[in-house]
C-alpha cells in the first residue's frame, strides 16, 4: 500500500503498519470530531512516525498514484478541517 | 470515514483539476511535463518571496533593536537629570519593543523553516520533472503496447497527485508569507507613526522632553538676567501692565477679554511662564 505524507512523500508500507496506520487514523478522526487539539496533534505525530519509521520512501523517480494520504506534519487541526470541508462543499455541488 | 481515505480523495480531486486529460494520452504526457516545468517555476518564485519576506523582517528587527537602544540611553539620561519620570516612560516603551522583538524573532525563525523548505522541495520537483522527462518518452514510445495505457494513466495519477500536493504546500506556504507580511505591515507602520520612537529623532516625546529639561537651565539663567535688567532699567511705566494684569483691563474689559492685553508685554518683558518655573523646581530637586 502506498501513504502520501503531504508535503513531504510517498512511502510503501507493509499489512501490519497499514494496520497500526489504521488505528491511528480513528483517532484523528475522532480528535478532528471533537476539535481536540492536543490529541489531534498526537495521532498525527504519531502518523508520521509510524510511516517514517516502518515505511519505505518511494524515490522521485517512481511515479505513481497513493492510496492514502496523510496530513502534513505541521497541520493545524483548523487546516485539516478545511481541507476536507472544501472538498467536501465541492462534492455536493457536484451532485446538486 | 476515515480521514486518510478522505483527504486521499482530495488530493486526487485537486489533481485532476491540476491536469486536463486530452484524448491521447502521449499528449496528457506531454501536457502534464509542461505543467511540472510552471509549477517548478512558481516554487522557485515562492523561495524568493519568502527569501523577501525573512529580509524585511531581519531590517525591522535592526530597526526595533536601535530603538531599544536608544531608549536605553534616554532612560540613563532622564536619570542623570532627575527625570525618573522620563526615565519610567522609555523603559516602558523599551519592554514594548522587547515584546514587539521577540515576536519578530518567532516569525523570522518560521520563514526561515519554510524557506529551508521550499528549497527542499524544488530539489525534489526538479528530481521528478527530470525523472518524468525521460519515463513519458519510453512510455510514449511504447504506446501501442496493450499494457503502456494503464501505465500511462498510473503515471498521470501519479505526477498530478504529486502536483497537486506541491501546489497545496505552496498555497500553504504563501498564506503564511501572507500572514507574515501583513505583520510585518503592522510594524511597519508603528515605526513610522513614531509609537514606538521615530528614529529620526525629530518627533521623539521623550528626547523632545529631555533637551528641554537641558535647555531650561539656560532659561533660567536668561531669565535671571532679563529679570534684572528690567528691574534696573524701567522701574514704574513699562511694567505696570503685565505686573498687574487685573488692573489693565477695565475699559478693555466689554469688547476682548483680558488676556491679549497683557499677552503682548509678558512675552516681551516678563518672560517666566508657570511651565518653566515647574520645571526649574523639578531639575533642581
Amino acid at each position: 500500500m502506498i501513504v502520501r505524507i503531504l508535503e513531504d512523500g510517498q512511502y510503501k508500507v507493509d499489512k501490519s503498519t497499514a494496520k497500526k496506520l489504521d488505528n491511528l487514523d480513528t483517532k484523528l478522526g475522532k480528535a478532528l470530531d471533537k476539535s481536540d487539539e492536543a490529541a489531534f496533534a498526537r495521532a498525527l505525530a504519531s502518523l508520521v512516525k509510524t510511516v517514517h519509521a516502518s515505511g519505505k520512501r518511494l524515490d522521485p523517480s517512481v511515479i505513481t498514484p497513493s492510496d492514502l494520504a496523510i496530513p502534513a506534519a505541521t497541520s493545524t487541526l483548523a487546516e485539516v478541517r478545511e481541507l476536507l470541508a472544501s472538498e467536501a462543499i465541492k462534492v455536493k455541488k457536484k451532485k446538486g | 470515514m476515515s480521514v486518510m481515505k478522505r483527504l486521499s480523495g482530495v488530493v486526487q480531486a485537486k489533481a485532476n483539476k491540476v491536469l486536463d486529460r486530452v484524448e491521447d494520452p502521449r499528449e496528457t504526457l506531454d501536457l502534464s511535463y509542461e505543467k511540472q516545468l510552471e509549477q517548478l517555476q512558481q516554487v522557485r518564485r515562492g523561495v524568493a518571496d519568502v527569501a523577501t519576506a525573512r529580509k524585511r523582517i531581519e531590517l525591522q528587527a535592526e530597526q526595533l533593536q536601535a530603538s531599544a537602544n536608544k531608549l536605553q540611553d534616554q532612560a540613563r539620561t532622564a536619570l542623570a537629570q532627575n527625570r525618573e519620570d522620563l526615565a519610567r516612560e522609555a523603559l516602558t516603551r523599551r519592554a514594548a519593543i522587547g515584546t514587539q522583538l521577540e515576536q519578530l524573532k518567532t516569525q523570522h525563525d518560521q520563514l526561515v523553516a519554510q524557506e529551508d523548505k521550499l528549497v527542499q522541495t524544488t530539489q525534489q520537483l526538479q528530481a521528478r520533472v527530470e525523472a518524468f522527462r525521460t519515463q513519458k518518452e519510453t512510455l510514449k514510445a511504447s504506446y501501442t503496447a496493450a499494457q503502456a495505457q494503464t501505465k500511462i494513466g498510473e503515471a498521470v495519477s501519479g505526477i498530478s497527485e504529486s502536483m497537486s500536493d506541491t501546489g497545496m504546500a505552496m498555497q500553504r506556504a504563501q498564506d503564511k508569507i501572507a500572514q507574515m507580511q501583513a505583520r510585518a505591515g503592522a510594524v511597519d507602520e508603528l515605526l513610522s507613526s513614531g509609537a514606538l520612537t521615530d528614529l529620526t529623532g525629530n518627533t521623539d516625546p521623550i528626547q523632545a522632553e529631555l533637551d528641554k529639561a537641558s535647555q531650561s537651565g539656560q532659561v533660567d539663567a536668561e531669565l535671571a538676567q532679563l529679570k534684572g535688567q528690567l528691574a534696573t532699567s524701567a522701574p514704574a511705566g513699562a511694567l505696570a501692565t503685565p505686573d498687574k494684569p487685573e488692573q489693565a483691563p477695565p475699559e478693555d474689559d466689554k469688547v476682548v477679554d483680558a488676556e491679549p492685553v497683557h499677552d503682548e508685554p509678558e512675552a516681551t518683558a516678563k518672560p517666566t511662564p508657570d511651565q518653566f518655573t515647574l520645571e526649574d523646581k523639578e531639575d533642581e530637586s
